[in-house]
């Protein structure tokens, strides 16, 4: 059984930084359809099109009939752990320091051989369930767990390398004034955050649900304004270098497009607080996120987008909102790479419209800012890169990859 | 579609193995693999008195030669020949170049066929040949703690122990006989005895495998001439005759974790077409990266049977003077892995075995031997394996 | 009338015979600025981005871009900024006649109701008593409303309630007085703007800017400092930033006083 993880001593601030090290992350472009299915939590190997057999390693032509056409597609990730080993000698930097360190050989029950990290709970000669998981390189790597869920089971090392789970650790949730802000929050909390800042701009205008924010135990309201780059600045000096998760819950929506607004100051806003915003954060946290990736137990982990899932397609009853959304999603493909060598994940969730209040017009289905708070932590657990929440992101998402053309026309069909 | 039979496979008949090269090895050099290839090519020269313009076919295996392969290095080293094979097989690559120069010789594409492998062993070289090994090997193998061929073997031996009962003092009887065997090699890198106690405290690397199954990488170089009969007695070499070979590449694809190699699949034929049997061998070198692969080779090459090994090696000494001499120069395992050039040492060796120049312990009245290769773990098993019986020249 | 001696007024300011005192606030990110309804366009905070600073983007030299609202900070506010000043003649900052950015104020010290009752409302009479102490409000006098306000937090400043902004201000009839009964140049207050928290529930709503700009009058507000300042003698320098069209214009605003003359 895995022990459950302790709330870690505080930090000797005298002591040296790990500096964070990568496991090997270079793929072949084939091999990145894994990395694909781990970004969303999906377990995914190549099926051939031909003979319908189940291929790994992940190949350019089916080892059984040549056939070429190999999409990855969702397999059952069950199957047999015939053999492990613990290494204890690794070439590797990132392992040397990690070791022991246990691999072993999965028999799936879809048929391929698979070398796997093992979670402390499986067993040689047990039945075992795959996950893939995007390890600290940003590639795709298979993780063998045990077929059925053992306690505490999220605290494994192995695990924990692989994901982002905010359960003592610090979290930085930009903007608490909104609905999801304060949602997010509380669900940051009952994860067992060690603390949970939540950033408050112009701190002189008051806003509901203030008192419930202040009086959730883990929370500290700190002054954060986005548009403001000296504020971001100082936050980041204060308090950048015990920060392991941030999430960024600024937003800016209004209706209306393109032609039918007067000028662009409203747009400018949503660039400002959007973009601009997140740019600031960036710059502002980002050198410290990526420095403390390997800083122990509670290692900085993660930097979370809030992302509307018309960054993806436009939809233009909220158009320019929409641009604002697609500038943020490019700059988080961006920030991704940045981030990379601290080992720390950039998580875009992506979600439709809300039950807030600039989503009062829009007919249901709507994304409760708890459920979207839920599912951004339930990513973090899992070690997500993407995520889309709720029956309106799913439903964009399908609809874009199907027909990206289709979904144009119909989104601008109102 | 019915195919026709297959024909029967034509012997090498005068076409002989001579010349026997050793490069010493160092455990790192500072110097390239063509210095290495081009010491060992020396060494060819030197000891047929051949000249360069006389090598007219070439086979090179080397990890440690890129971005030049064979041709690159016909300019590198001033050769000019009429047949040019490059052999990237690792520890397949001696019977492999062996049969494939014979072949050519035979066909009087070539007299002259210098088969070398080389390798230099850089600092880091090893960890840098390990991330780009191969494709499966860099998506599907080296991000899983990067543990090299050591983690690899690792779960091909807790297999092997789980199905067959083979246990950590079965190998470790084979690494003290060979250990034994190379005492007496002024080549070895290893030059301390190993007790089976030692053996089983040794430090563990990834488990089942501790430091004594594992081989020391180094630097290095072996090579052989292959040529007809009579031209070698005219250089007044001692040659050793090649009565069959076989080779196989990713062989039982449908087994999950190797417990067998190609060999099984081709093991008759190369009984069949040597005409001689098992019991008739007077020495066997195995590859020997891990001792679970020598194990192995005992099983698929006709020794004893499937699951056997365990027993066959705790009924035999393993040892030059003893019963079963096995790897007579103390294997990879004693002298050290230099590269590919590690694919050639027991070739190399059976050379010597059988042409009285062994340079350690002789097997005593040395007539026939067998030589085995194994190579290129590409995902997660040894795709090639190869093998020969050779003789001793009348 | 002769000439000023201009020069003589020059070296009083140097000798410290004239006083100058600042009654502007610092510009700053954090200041609070008006709320509006959020669907409504907002008012742009001060913003600072730095250009350079002895650094790779400038090697020698340090400077800022600033972007910032018209009515951001200290602010002046011309009669264009009203629908009632719109199509009044020089009614922006840029067409104003500058002699009007020069002066004399009055000061109403309110700061004793303002500081019981955040809704204080300057009436008519709270105009008379002041005037039965210190004489009529002459002509062409900036009107300057004492209430401390801009000694308090940010929050109190503000004075942002569930029911919206709670901060003193002139009752319609006291600005439609000073207007046609005391022909002043403008209005200035402390607070975030020229009328009360609650004016957009008076009639008609926010008087301060329909009846001054409405009759070409000025608006000063986020003063400070003016605890400083004597009730009478006092001149003002207000002048705004020449932007075309513009509504008004954060500024530099400095109250010259006789030495002898101080506040309470």
């Amino acid at each position: 059984m895995s022990k459950p993880l302790v709330r870690p001593k505080r930090k000797n601030p005298l002591q040296r930084t790990r500096l964070p090290l990568l496991p090997h992350g270079q793929r072949s472009r084939t091999a990145h359809g894994l990395t694909l299915a781990a970004a969303q939590g999906r377990f995914a190997l190549q099926v051939c099109d031909d003979c319908s057999k189940t291929i790994y390693p992940p190949r350019d032509a089916c080892p059984y009939c040549l056939g070429a056409h190999l999409p990855f597609k969702d397999v059952v990730p069950d199957g047999r752990l015939i053999a492990e080993t613990t290494v204890r000698i690794s070439t590797d930097p990132y392992f040397r320091e990690r070791t022991p360190w246990r691999v072993g050989t999965v028999q799936l029950d879809a048929g391929p051989l698979v070398i796997a990290h093992l979670h402390g709970d499986t067993v040689e000669g047990e039945r075992v369930r795959l996950s893939l998981k995007i390890d600290k390189s940003g590639a795709a790597v298979m993780v063998a767990l045990p077929a059925v869920e053992t306690a505490d089971m999220q605290a494994d090392p192995i695990l924990r390398e692989m994901t982002c789970d905010p359960q003592f650790r610090r979290v930085l949730i930009t903007d608490g004034r909104t609905a999801v802000g304060q949602a997010m929050a509380k669900a940051f909390c009952e994860a067992g955050a060690s603390i949970v800042f939540v950033g408050i701009a112009n701190a002189w205008k008051p806003y509901p649900g203030m008192q419930t924010l202040a009086g959730l135990d883990q929370v500290e309201i700190v002054p954060l304004d986005l548009t403001d780059s000296q504020s971001v600045t100082d936050l980041a000096g204060q308090n950048g270098g015990r920060i392991d998760i941030i999430v960024n819950t600024a937003e800016h929506v209004r209706a209306g497009g393109i032609i039918g607004r007067d000028g662009i100051s409203e747009a400018r806003d949503a660039m400002d607080m959007r973009y601009f915003g997140l740019m600031r954060l960036a710059q502002a946290f980002g050198p410290a996120l990526r420095f403390r990736g390997a800083d122990g137990q509670s290692s900085a982990t993660a930097f979370v987008n809030l992302l509307s899932v018309h960054a993806l397609m436009n939809w233009p009853a909220f158009g320019a909102h929409c641009a604002a959304e697609a500038a943020c999603l490019s700059a988080a493909q961006c920030l991704r790479a940045e981030l990379r060598p601290g080992g720390v994940k950039v998580l875009n969730a992506f979600f439709g419209p809300l039950e807030t209040e600039w989503f009062q017009t829009v007919p249901p289905p709507k994304l409760a800012p708890s459920a979207l708070a839920k599912a951004v932590v339930n990513a973090l657990k899992q070690g997500l890169e993407d995520v889309f929440v709720g029956d309106i992101a799913q439903d964009i998402r399908e609809r874009l990859a199907a027909n990206p053309k289709a979904l144009e026309r119909e989104l601008g069909e109102g | 579609m019915a195919l026709p039979a297959r024909t029967a496979r034509t012997s090498y008949d005068t076409v002989v193995a001579c010349a026997p090269v050793t490069v010493p090895y160092t455990r790192f050099s500072p110097e390239s693999a063509a210095w290495w290839i081009g010491r060992a090519l020396h060494g060819l020269l030197a000891q047929s008195g051949l000249q360069i313009k006389d090598l007219d076919g070439f086979a090179l295996s080397s990890f440690t030669a890129g971005p030049d392969t064979a041709i690159g290095l016909t300019q590198h080293l001033g050769l000019t020949p009429r047949w040019l094979d490059h052999i990237p097989l690792g520890g397949a690559s001696a019977v492999v170049a062996l049969r494939r120069a014979a072949r050519a010789v035979q066909a009087g594409d070539a007299d002259i066929v210098a088969c070398v492998a080389a390798d230099t062993n850089h600092v880091d070289s090893f960890r840098k040949t390990l991330s780009t090994f191969s494709r499966f090997a860099q998506d599907a193998v080296y991000p899983y703690g990067s543990g090299g061929p050591n983690a690899s073997f690792a779960l091909i031996t807790k297999n092997y122990m789980n199905m067959f009962g083979a246990t950590r003092e079965d190998f470790g009887k084979i690494c003290v006989a060979q250990r034994d065997n190379a005492l007496a090699h002024p080549l070895a890198l290893m030059k301390q005895k190993l007790t089976l106690e030692a053996y089983l405290a040794a430090r563990p690397i990834a488990d089942p495998i501790h430091l004594f199954d594992c081989v020391m990488p180094c630097a290095g170089a072996e090579a052989f001439l292959v040529c007809r009969e009579e031209t070698a007695r005219s250089l007044g070499l001692k040659t050793v005759r090649i009565l069959s070979t076989i080779e196989r590449h990713n062989a039982f694809p449908e087994d999950p974790v190797q417990i067998r190699g190609g060999w099984a699949m081709d093991v008759d034929d190369l009984w069949g077409m040597a005409g001689v049997t098992p019991d008739s061998i007077d020495f066997v070198e195995t590859y020997d990266d891990y001792p679970v692969i020598s194990m192995m080779q005992f099983e698929d090459l006709g020794f004893c049977k499937k699951g056997e090994g365990p027993d066959f090696v705790r009924s035999h000494s393993l040892t030059n003077d003893g019963s079963f001499p096995h790897n007579t120069s103390g294997g990879q395992l004693s002298v050290g892995q230099a590269g590919a050039a590690g694919g050639f040492l027991g070739l190399v060796e059976a050379i010597r075995q059988l042409t009285d120049s062994a340079l350690g312990t002789p097997v005593p009245q040395a007539r026939l031997g067998l030589v085995s290769g194994f190579g290129m773990i590409n995902y997660d098993r040894g795709l090639s394996s190869c093998a020969a019986i050779l003789a001793r020249s009348a | 009338m002769s000439a000023p001696d201009l020069l003589a007024f020059a070296h009083a300011v140097a000798s410290g015979a004239v006083r100058v005192i600042d009654l502007t606030q610092t510009l700053s990110p954090d200041f609070p600025t008006i709320a509006l309804p959020p669907e409504f366009g907002q008012c742009a905070p001060f913003r600072l981005e730095e250009v350079s600073r002895y650094d790779a983007r400038g090697p020698a030299w340090y400077w800022n871009n600033f972007t910032v609202g018209e009515h951001t900070g200290t602010h002046f506010d011309a009669p264009i900024h009203w629908v009632s000043g719109k199509d009044l003649p020089d009614n922006a900052v840029d067409t104003i006649p500058p002699h009007n950015f020069i002066a004399p104020a009055v000061v109403i010290d309110c700061s004793a109701q303002s500081a019981k009752d955040a809704d204080f409302t300057l009436q008519v009479a709270d105009l008379l008593a002041w005037e039965a102490d210190h004489g009529r409000i002459p002509a062409g006098n900036w009107v300057l409303l004492r209430t401390d306000w801009s000694k308090k937090s940010y929050a109190d400043f503000a004075g942002l309630r569930d029911d919206g902004a709670h901060t003193p201000g002139p009752a319609p009839e006291a600005v439609r007085w000073l207007v046609e009964e005391r022909d002043v140049l403008g209005f200035g207050t402390e607070t975030i703007g020229t009328d009360a928290g609650q004016a957009h529930h008076f009639n008609p709503p926010y008087p301060a800017h329909f009846y001054m700009h409405g009759k070409g009058r000025f608006g000063l507000q986020c003063l400070t400092n003016l605890d400083q300042l004597p009730p009478t003698g006092v001149v003002i320098v207000a002048a705004p930033l020449k932007i075309r069209q513009g509504s008004g214009s954060p500024l530099r605003v400095l109250a010259l006083v006789g030495a002898t003359e101080t506040g309470r």
